[in-house]
């Protein structure tokens, strides 16, 4: 295609005529397409007591756990590309369900102004972290894990000040109710599919665009892969990081007020443990632990690929711990495939 | 006539150290200043001065005779004044039309829905390389991928397509081979034939002669003078740089090295 582009510049000599499929293997989403197609019929034989391929209840079921997990992915993603960690990001999920419960039964507010305020307290805290990443100098992961300490605590205390109890409950009488459940919590079909799929689908659309077409994207990449480089031809990489952090809190917040309308109730350890998870489906993706390289789209992949894990060893009928050792050999295969498709896209051409 | 940049009686100290101590320099549109020191000479701190990085303790900047303050590379680059970094020019993982366009993309739309125009950028890649008569493999080839050369010739063609009057190259040879830094070398001369001023910061006078219109030489952080082409030879140029008790060996060495050319 490049080739045919420019008539006066003739192949050169030193380029070996590359296949499409070769290619296609230097891609950083491929691996998680396949791993997910894998996935997917290894499920269709071990759950083989249920219709696993055909039954469009199954598959609501696995995209439900995959949106739960690829929503907030997606801005991991883009910050992992940016080459910073967010360890906050799970518990954020709960500080925010929590926030809109407390600000929906306590406060007695509208839930729409309520949401407003808890995305606005997502964006904070994302600001905070960026900032203190940046002026600090320190890394992302350890200033995230205090961030990610301290709300676990807030939470926690926070909820059994208010309640008495570690739920805040009836987040459904709040009004306004109704039209945020259309919007955030509905089903789709009579097969449950839910409209969080949809988030999940936008959301990773709007990620992917963003890193590809947009400028954003490209200050994305440098950020993460030669920071210094990337200022001296005038790149804000300070902006660039803080607005991923910001971008990772607030989806967080917006997955908080997902789950505390669907949910109706809030726990205070919600959201504990799913920074990993994010992480992984980011690393199946594709995305370097370094920086600098990875796909959104991968990330989506990486997202349906362990929401299919997790529905399938249900279906399977193997106990359910098993999840975690089937996750953590996937992180190690993915890290393992990204190693060798990195070390493709920097020789193979 | 007033110079295009013009370094004026430069001093700067890190505490009590004296890292430049009046230092002057100067170039012009078509010209290529050559500014040689041995390590520690103070190359690295007067390049950072000139381009923005850092502010001069006593001296002045002048572009085109007037006085001026960078306060960040940024400020620097909007008088023209482009820095090609020896090895923090590109980002690796990135594709060639990327870290060519990286911080000033061409975009398509309108409003808040603006894209990077790739098509476009691509074009011009491919266009801008081959004028300067570099010849890449495709544009979507990560940096990575190319040799130290061909990475520092895309620098430069980047910084001279992006409107740069002055360029300062950062010991863009020392790194390579013979045959990779005599192409970068080619390349110093094209953007000086396009009119650019070439500021080129290097230890090795062999690679500053054949394309240096003046040299400036420092040690340990004085100047020992500048030298236009014409008053100046080879051997005196490296005699200078060496410092009396050094010729003697670097002599020999040369020699071998000579014998190994020829």
């Amino acid at each position: 295609m490049a080739e045919t582009a420019a008539p006066p510049a003739r192949p050169d000599e030193r380029l070996i005529r590359v296949g499409p499929l070769a290619r296609l293997l230097t891609r950083p989403d491929i691996g998680a397409l396949l791993g997910t197609i894998a996935v997917f019929f290894a499920f269709g034989y071990f759950a083989r007591s249920v219709n696993w391929l055909g039954d469009p209840s199954i598959a609501a079921g696995w995209t439900d756990q995959a949106a739960q997990y690829g929503i907030v992915a997606v801005p991991v993603a883009l910050l992992m590309i940016g080459g910073e960690f967010d360890l906050s990001a799970g518990v954020m999920i709960g500080s925010s369900g929590l926030l809109l419960g407390y600000l929906a039964t306590n406060v007695g507010m509208n839930i729409w102004p309520a949401m407003a305020i808890v995305m606005a307290f997502g964006l904070t805290i994302g600001f905070i972290n960026g900032m203190t990443v940046i002026k600090t100098k320190l890394p992302s992961f350890i200033v995230t894990l205090a961030t990610f300490f301290v709300l676990q605590g807030v939470n926690a205390a926070g909820t059994l000040r208010l309640t008495g109890t570690t739920a805040i409950q009836n987040i459904d009488t709040a009004s306004g109710f109704d039209s945020a459940h259309r919007i955030f919590a509905s089903e789709l079909t009579h097969y449950d599919f839910k409209v969080k799929v949809l988030w999940w689908i936008g959301i990773t659309v709007v990620g992917a665009w963003l890193l590809a077409k947009s400028r954003f994207g490209n200050w994305i990449y440098s950020a993460g892969g030669e920071p210094t480089a990337a200022r001296n031809v005038g790149v804000p990489v300070a902006r660039t990081k803080i607005t991923l952090f910001m971008m990772t809190s607030g989806v967080a917040a917006l997955m908080g007020i997902i789950e505390a309308i669907e949910l109706r109730s809030m726990q205070s350890k919600e959201g504990i443990g799913l920074e990993f998870i994010f992480i992984i489906c980011a690393v199946v993706g594709g995305c370097l632990l370094t920086g600098g390289y990875g796909s959104v789209i991968g990330t989506f992949f990486g997202a349906a690929m362990l929401g299919m894990v997790q529905l399938g060893i249900i279906f399977s009928q193997w106990d359910s711990n098993w999840t975690y050792t089937f996750q953590g050999g996937i992180l190690f295969a993915a890290v393992m495939l990204n190693t060798i498709v990195r070390s493709r896209a920097q020789k193979a051409r | 006539m007033a110079n295009l940049l013009e370094a004026d009686q430069i001093s700067k100290f890190y505490g009590n150290v004296v890292a430049l101590s009046d230092i002057s320099a100067h170039v012009n549109a078509g010209e290529v200043t050559c500014i040689l020191g041995d390590n520690g000479a103070g190359k690295s701190s007067f390049i950072k001065i000139l381009s923005g990085c850092h502010q001069p303790d006593q001296g002045r900047l002048l572009v085109e005779g007037n006085p001026v303050h960078f306060t960040s590379p940024r400020d620097a680059r909007a008088h023209g004044i482009a820095t090609v970094y020896q090895d923090l020019a590109m980002v690796p993982l990135m594709s060639i039309w990327r870290n060519f366009f990286l911080g000033a993309e061409p975009r398509k739309g309108v409003g808040p829905l603006q894209w990077v125009d790739a098509a476009k950028a691509k074009g011009i890649v491919r266009r801008e390389l081959r004028e300067m008569g570099i010849y890449i493999r495709d544009p979507d080839q990560p940096v990575g991928t190319l040799s130290g050369g061909e990475r520092q010739s895309v620098a430069i063609a980047r910084a001279v397509y992006f409107g740069a009057r002055v360029l300062i190259l950062d010991e863009p040879t020392s790194a390579l081979g013979v045959k990779q830094a005599g192409v970068v070398l080619k390349y110093i001369l094209q953007a000086r034939d396009r009119g650019v001023a070439v500021i080129f910061i290097t230890h090795n006078p062999h690679h500053a002669y054949p394309v240096g219109d003046r040299f400036v030489i420092l040690n340990r952080g004085q100047s020992l003078g500048t030298f236009d082409k014409s008053e100046i030879d080879r051997t005196e140029l490296v005699r200078l740089m060496a410092g009396g008790s050094e010729l003697a060996e670097l002599e020999h060495e040369l020699e071998s090295i000579r014998a190994e050319v020829s």
